[in-house]
């Protein structure tokens, strides 16, 4: 009775057997050479590595022109660095430099969409494509710049680690801290560099690490834990969640480096000048004295330099491949990178973060910008 | 046409055929996910491979069942985190089922506040999601209660604060062994005065008086032990120290609030289980008992339940593996589970998601066969008694 369906499972068959056998064939005349083994130690590569198309294989540009807008990976709520308003729109240091990529690319910082992320998720987020920029107070270190395939194009925050403990104790020392119960986020550098601090001086704790920042706060608050540690910034920002915030203090100690900055993926690098020039642009117009309110009548100065950032002089934007007035565009629509720092945390926010070491260089700060020439 | 059949129509040989090519499609495609993932991770830079697995994690676990500090590999961390795994769901599967019978046979109860009050818990516990109830257990309880230095205490050996549940910790001066071996010792001999006894009742129809207190040996004989060897028992009593307690045995609050809302959870569809299964008995067997002459109680023990268990084990066992699986929800309120340590922290700290993924789902694949295949067996030793 099954005669007619023979046929059928013969030549499935015969074409499966035949698809298996050429398949490496096809798959290997490629152009592409077999890429070297290195990085793999433990995993076996079949014998006869046949690359595939490689998913993503046009340009981040390319893809981000076509779609319209700029997809960047965000906090879940940080204000000051990228938090959502009651209508949904976001806002914060971060969120700034993801406008003025948008600005740069397409003239309009609005063509800008925002992906909240937990620390855990952001960077399989990045890698797999989901979004075309990290910017989410982000720390930049070796293994993330190489082992997890990401590229840091910049800092636009320079931060450290600090703790926050409830005024009561009386605590003034992070030194004072020994036996005490530390509440941080998973998927952190904080995580480390508690465990670094405190074993390197000697001092006992114990950690309880949430995966979500509110959950954090809420079991500092509640009590679960003596002291809170994260990024200083984040410490400022977060105390704003508790109930009355001048019951905690941040202690004085910075315990480590903090560079918090834009990532990219690895091996992209026009989509890497692009992103790293857009806050280069921001630095630079501060130090030239360009801002969102007095750009325009600047386009007219004499100042060569202005004139190159402005796009008046030189072809600066399209050797980055995007549009000549792309500095102009981030400067009018999104503002100097001094004009974003005190909207978003600066000293008449509710955060009331002095410039420090993110005033420009000039001043003694770190923030410096490569000449745009 | 000729009357020897064809190969293939053969459906023996026609069943081989399709499977060899169903074998075919799948080992294909999986040759290609593998061989795709690896080319496309190296020309994104991805560092990839388990050698990441002896490097040193570097980040702190509040609770380790075994020794762990930070300078122990990442492939520790993953050890403490399934052990960390295993203990909230081996103990919360016990607890669910002691709880989960008691519901499901209360709520079939003649007693009608006992059945409503059955009723009332198992409706709203299985209708509330588990998330939310975990973070009930774990932000309410954590905000109810004090902190160290206003700990409520219980005769001021053991304490209660938002730290956690601190108890004298009971050490043994001597040799553990000999009370380990004392208690099997006494557990092989319950079994035996037991077996012997039931063969006689059932041989002679004659009670062993006494037998039935054998189970007690397994206590009975350690406790001599002790007595006769001279050992002591040493109490370290929990203190105040600094900005917590120190000593004794403790509990953290992410442990218990995690086991009390899987247990709790899990413990409502138990119920359920146990009551349908119940109900599938049918009403004359128990007429039947009855009229035997047996005690309610013993109806229910040796009637009831053992029938039911056949109707109960297939659905109990996939409860035991939901409660395994949702432990995984430790990572919203920082118990150091697997998910949290392992695919949560070393993930990020090495950016190799896709091994670390990988060994996640090997664990907790094996991790539900190990209990299918247990149930399976227990399920069978059941469904044998059939007669
Ligand atoms: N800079 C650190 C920490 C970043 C981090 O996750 N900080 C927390 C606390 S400030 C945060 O962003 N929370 C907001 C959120 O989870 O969305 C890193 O890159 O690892």
């Amino acid at each position: 009775m099954n005669n007619r369906l023979l046929p059928a499972v013969l030549a499935l068959v015969v074409g499966l057997v035949a698809g298996f056998l050429l398949y490496p064939m096809f798959a290997g005349s490629g152009d592409e050479p077999a890429p070297a083994v290195a990085a793999s130690d433990g995993v076996d590569t079949p014998a006869e590595p046949a690359p595939l198309p490689v998913v993503e294989s046009r340009s981040t540009l390319d893809l981000v022109r076509e779609r319209g807008y700029v997809r960047c990976g965000v906090s879940q709520g940080l204000p000051g660095f990228s938090n959502p308003n009651d209508s949904g729109d976001w806002s914060g240091i971060d969120v700034d430099v993801c406008q003025a990529v948008a600005a740069a690319v397409f003239g309009d910082a609005d063509k800008s969409r925002y992906t909240p992320l937990s620390a855990k998720e952001r960077f399989t987020a990045l890698q797999s494509g989901e979004i075309d920029v990290l910017t989410r107070n982000t720390t930049w270190s070796l293994t993330r710049d190489t082992a997890l395939g990401l590229d840091f194009v910049g800092v636009n925050y320079y931060d450290g680690q600090g703790f926050m403990v409830r005024r009561e104790l009386g605590v003034k020392s992070v030194m004072e801290l020994d036996g005490a119960v530390v509440c941080t986020n998973t998927g952190t550098t904080t995580e480390l560099n508690v465990a670094d601090f405190f074993r390197s001086n000697g001092l006992a704790y114990s950690i309880v690490a949430f995966e979500k920042s509110d959950e954090v706060v809420a079991a500092y608050d509640a009590g679960r834990c003596d002291a809170f540690t994260t990024d200083a910034s984040g410490l400022y920002s977060e105390r704003l969640k508790l109930a009355d915030f001048n019951d905690h203090v941040v202690l004085p100690e910075i315990i480590s480096k903090e560079p918090l900055g834009p990532a990219v993926r690895q091996g992209d690098d026009q989509w890497a000048d692009i992103v790293r020039w857009s806050l280069f642009a921001m630095v630079e117009a501060e130090e030239l004295g360009v801002t969102s309110k007095n750009a325009d009548d600047m386009r007219t100065t004499q100042n060569p330099a202005i004139r190159r950032l402005l796009g008046v002089e030189g072809a600066f934007g399209q050797n980055l491949g995007i549009p000549n007035d792309w500095a102009y565009k981030i400067i009018t629509q999104v503002g100097n990178y001094g004009e974003s720092f005190e909207r978003g945390v600066g000293e008449n926010t509710p955060l009331g973060i002095p410039r420090g070491l993110n005033a420009l260089w000039k001043d003694g700060g770190l923030q410096y910008s490569p000449p745009v020439r | 046409m000729s009357s020897s059949p064809q190969p293939w129509n053969n459906p023996k040989l026609r069943a081989f055929a399709i499977q060899l090519a169903v074998l075919f499609v799948v080992g294909s495609f999986v040759w290609i996910v593998v061989d795709n993932t690896i080319t496309n991770l190296q020309r994104q830079n991805i560092a990839s491979g388990f050698g990441f697995l002896e490097n040193p994690a570097g980040f702190g676990i509040a609770l380790t069942l075994v020794e762990y500090t930070e300078q122990s590999s990442y492939g520790r961390a993953l050890l403490i985190g399934f052990l960390n795994t295993l203990l909230v769901a081996v103990i919360g599967i016990f607890i669910a089922t002691i709880l989960g019978f008691t519901l499901g046979i209360a709520r079939l109860s003649s007693n009608w506040l006992v059945a409503k009050i059955a009723t009332v818990y198992i409706e709203v516990v299985r209708n509330v999601p588990l998330l939310l109830q975990l973070f009930f257990w774990y932000f309410a309880v954590l905000r109810a209660l004090p902190l160290p230095r206003e700990s409520l205490s219980l005769l001021e050996v053991a304490f209660l604060n938002n730290r956690g549940i601190y108890v004298p910790a009971l050490l043994l001066e001597g040799n553990g062994l000999v009370l380990g071996l004392a208690a099997i010792v006494g557990a092989i001999s319950a079994w035996l005065i037991t077996r012997n006894a039931k063969r006689k009742r059932l041989e002679t129809g004659e009670i062993v008086k006494g037998a039935a207190f054998a189970p007690l040996l397994v206590f009975v004989l350690p406790v001599l032990a002790f007595l006769i060897f001279g050992m002591g028992l040493k109490a370290e009593v929990p203190s105040l120290k600094g900005f917590g307690f120190k000593g004794g045995w403790s509990l953290i609050p992410e442990f218990v609030s995690l086991l009390l809302a899987l247990s709790f959870y899990t413990a409502a569809f138990i119920a359920e289980n146990v009551r349908s299964g119940i109900l599938a008995v049918s009403k004359g067997q128990t007429e039947a008992a009855r009229a035997l002459g047996l005690k309610p109680t013993s109806v229910l023990r040796l009637v009831i339940i053992p029938q039911a268990l056949r109707v109960i084990i297939p659905p109990l066992t996939s409860q035991y593996l939901n409660l395994t699986k949702n432990s995984s929800l430790a990572v919203a309120i920082a118990y150091p589970d697997l998910v949290s340590v392992f695919s949560g922290t070393v993930l990020n700290q090495t950016g190799q998601a896709v091994e670390v993924i990988a060994i996640t789902m090997t664990i907790y694949l094996s991790l539900s066969l190990f209990t299918s295949l247990i149930m399976n067996w227990y399920n069978r030793h059941m469904a044998l008694v059939e007669r």
